[in-house]
């Protein structure tokens, strides 16, 4: 290794600062999953009987059903009697109505993590939901949305409140037979926000969940549900963190968002779970089944996603394009260090007229990461004029990692454009003494390689977290070279 | 200003410099001659401090200090810059924002505040016409796309705004044409202080035409064989290297 090499793994070594475990009482099932199981989730968060249906439906076809094998990816076999599939803060009395009765041990949990819950210290702008391990510990700004006739809450407390809405969108764009994890989640899954933007409405502000699995042994399945009627619009963040342990942890989450006329979600990720040491051992397994469907005419979503930590991370988060005239559009900045994997990418699936997507997708390989995109871009028989411009860069740094470009396009309509560019490159020394020739040390001429290399994506992310999303890069490519 | 002392340099185990010995004062031009293989570059990547060389014997003391000693960005920092013979492309970050963020660097180095991005723009556009360029290649990436030529041009243009005590020029002249060799020599010679020092490495006769240097240098097979005047290398031109002892590339 050379100096310039050297220096660039002390300056930038930094330790996962979210890696912190906070010491609750808490309410924890055995490790196992049987129906048994399953009822006493649904009676602990008192829901409607069709949620128990639902939930033993899919459990019933997820033990049908065959752990997925990947080509690009090494995994650990799972033993899922082994998890714990509940573990909440123990609750006093009814549970926190308001920000007062929050236990202070978990306000001092987000505080640490930079998400200050009380809304005096408020983001400027963005109301939290704050996801515990299996369950919501706190929602910002729920009056302040509710004059605005918007509902942003977890989704328990949708289940328990507006039934209809859960109920009539629930499982509609990811059916619970879908695949192995969607299926598991369906089952067990325990808590997650509820978003509904009624019609015409601009929400007031950014929406964002914050996730954090504290416990140890217990996955964290989380569901996300959110509808945009017609005409609204909104934008949505969502953020996640984990303890430093070394075992492997199962986070298996489903998001579904619904679309209608004219309306638009934006929908934003900063994934930073803990990826396991430099050594591989530990880390989060982040299974994740993200589904966007455009019903409406001309309706838009737009998904991006800056992922630095997880252990494994497999996501594919899509756009089925239904309605005429609709639009996807997935930014993805994956950066894996060490012996971290990510096999991300997208879907974009082109059924409606004049449909069109975009795919912008960032790969940074550092250590000894592999790197993947998958991407399927279909256009199907009646998705006349359907566009689609794919754009794949990956970004090696060091030469023990690798970055994988797998993309699938099919084609049945043929007015369809389809395009597809694609690049690999690499930070020399060369371009890193370059850059410290005239001035900057190694660590910032890192930083600001791999920043020009995201931009098109960054620039995709609300300001308070563009700036975040660069800040964590710059901390995730600990000993990158070497 | 530069002092190098009987500087002894290898790659691995070949000994590529053996026993160098060279003063610059403030304001001087020296140029450095040779052939193929001398251990020109290597002596200019010895004094801006890139990986790969080992120092075996000898030092080289800059204004005073330990240069060997000092890190590659704190050289820069404190005055000694190199225009590299093959200037590397940095896909996605702009040219402009390299050179502010180069130019902040060294200020903050100094004890100067950072320049905002109006004055940077200002002072960029005022350099960028010296060097006869288009102020497109200012938001471009890094030498990306850019001609051998525009290339060397821009190396100078990041000299006239980083304003450093000592360029080191590392065959600035190769592969330019001879409107781009009047354009960068014009650059390299509006640069020219009582202050500033210059060590110019090249090949040929042709750019010494244009920057007049105060002395020239012989080096071959690691060691300055012959020094003197402007006269010295016309002298070179005529009867070739082997004249001071130097093998034919």
């Amino acid at each position: 290794m050379s100096s310039s090499a050297k220096e660039i793994k002390n300056l930038i070594s930094q330790d996962y600062k979210q890696g912190f475990v906070t010491e609750l009482e808490v309410e924890t099932f055995p490790p196992g999953l049987d129906e048994e199981v399953i009822a006493k989730l649904s009676r602990i968060k008192n829901e409607p009987e069709f949620m128990l249906e639902y939930r033993l439906k899919a459990f019933r076809h997820w033990q049908t059903m065959k752990e997925p094998d990947w080509a690009q990816l090494n995994i650990e076999a799972i033993d899922y009697q082994s998890i714990s599939y509940y573990s909440a803060p123990k609750k006093k009395g009814d549970g926190p109505q308001s920000l007062d009765e929050v236990d202070p041990e978990l306000l001092e949990t987000y505080k640490k993590l930079g998400i200050p819950l009380d809304e005096q210290e408020r983001l400027a702008g963005v109301a939290v939901d704050a996801v515990f391990d299996s369950v919501s510990v706190a929602t910002t700004f729920k009056g302040k949305l509710k004059d605005a006739g918007v509902i942003f809450c977890p989704i328990s407390e949708a289940l328990q409140e507006h039934p209809e809405l859960v109920k009539k969108y629930l499982g509609t764009v990811v059916a619970e037979t879908d695949n192995f994890f969607a299926a598991l989640n369906a089952a067990v899954f325990t808590d997650g926000s509820f978003v509904y933007i009624p019609k015409g409405v601009r929400c007031p502000m950014e929406l964002s969940t914050y996730f954090r699995i504290n416990a140890a042994n217990t996955g964290q399945f989380e569901r996300t549900l959110i509808i945009a009627d017609a005409g609204s619009h909104v934008s949505y963040l969502e953020g996640c963190t984990a303890p430093m342990r070394d075992e492997n942890q199962l986070h298996a989450a489903v998001v579904e968002l619904v679309i209608m006329d004219d309306a638009e979600i934006k929908y934003s990720t900063v994934q930073n779970w803990y990826p396991g040491d430099e050594n591989g051992v530990g880390g989060i397994y982040n299974f994740v089944t993200k589904r966007a469907e455009c019903r409406g005419h001309n309706a838009k979503v737009s998904w991006t996603q800056v992922e630095t930590g997880s252990a494994i991370t497999w996501k594919y988060p899509s756009c089925v394009l239904l309605g005429d005239d609709s639009t996807g559009e997935f930014y993805s900045v994956a950066l894996t260090n060490n012996y971290q994997q990510a096999d991300t990418g997208t879907k974009m699936i082109h059924i409606g007229k004049n449909t069109s997507s975009t795919i912008i997708s960032k790969g940074i390989s550092a250590g000894k990461a592999q790197n993947t995109y998958r991407g399927l871009v279909k256009v199907g028989k009646k998705a006349e004029n359907a566009r689609n411009y794919t754009q794949c860069d990956s970004l090696l740094v060091g030469d023990k990692c690798g970055a994988h470009t797998f993309p699938y396009i099919e084609v049945k309509q043929p007015s369809a454009q389809v395009e597809h560019e694609a690049t690999t490159s690499k930070i020399s020394e060369d371009q890193l003494f370059f850059c410290q020739q005239r001035g900057l040390s190694a660590e910032d001429a890192v930083s600001m390689i791999v920043n020009g290399f995201c931009k098109e994506v960054f620039k995709e992310l609300p300001m308070e977290f563009a700036v975040e999303a660069q800040a964590l890069l710059g901390i995730s490519l600990e000993g990158s070279v070497g | 200003m530069l002092n190098i002392e009987n500087l002894h340099v290898n790659v691995g185990d070949k000994a590529i410099l053996k026993g160098v010995n060279l003063q610059i004062k403030p304001g001087e031009v020296h140029t450095i001659m040779g052939p193929n293989g001398a251990g020109k570059s290597t002596l200019s990547h010895v004094l801006s401090g890139k990986a790969g060389y080992t120092v075996t014997q000898g030092k080289v003391t800059y204004m005073g200090k330990d240069l060997l000693g000092m890190e590659p960005e704190l050289r820069a920092r404190e005055g000694v810059f190199l225009a590299f013979q093959y200037p590397v492309e940095i896909p996605g970050v702009s040219n402009i924002y390299l050179m502010k963020a180069a130019l902040n660097a060294n200020r903050k180095h100094q004890g100067l505040d950072e320049v905002d991005a109006m004055d940077f723009l200002t002072l960029v556009k005022d350099k960028i016409k010296l060097l006869q360029m288009d102020e497109k290649f200012l938001y471009r990436a890094v030498n990306e796309g850019f001609s051998g030529g525009e290339k060397k041009r821009n190396e100078i243009l990041q000299a006239a705004i980083l304003e450093p005590k000592l360029c080191v020029l590392d065959e600035t002249d190769s592969g330019l044409d001879i409107d781009a060799l009047k354009i960068v020599a014009k650059g390299i010679n509006s640069l020219r202080t009582e202050q500033r020092s210059f060590l110019m490495i090249t090949h040929y006769q042709r750019m010494l035409d244009y920057v007049k240097p105060d002395f020239v240098h012989v080096l071959a097979d690691g060691r300055i064989v012959k020094s003197g005047g402007p006269e010295l290398a016309l002298e070179l031109e005529a009867k070739g290297y082997q004249w001071v002892g130097g093998k034919a590339a």
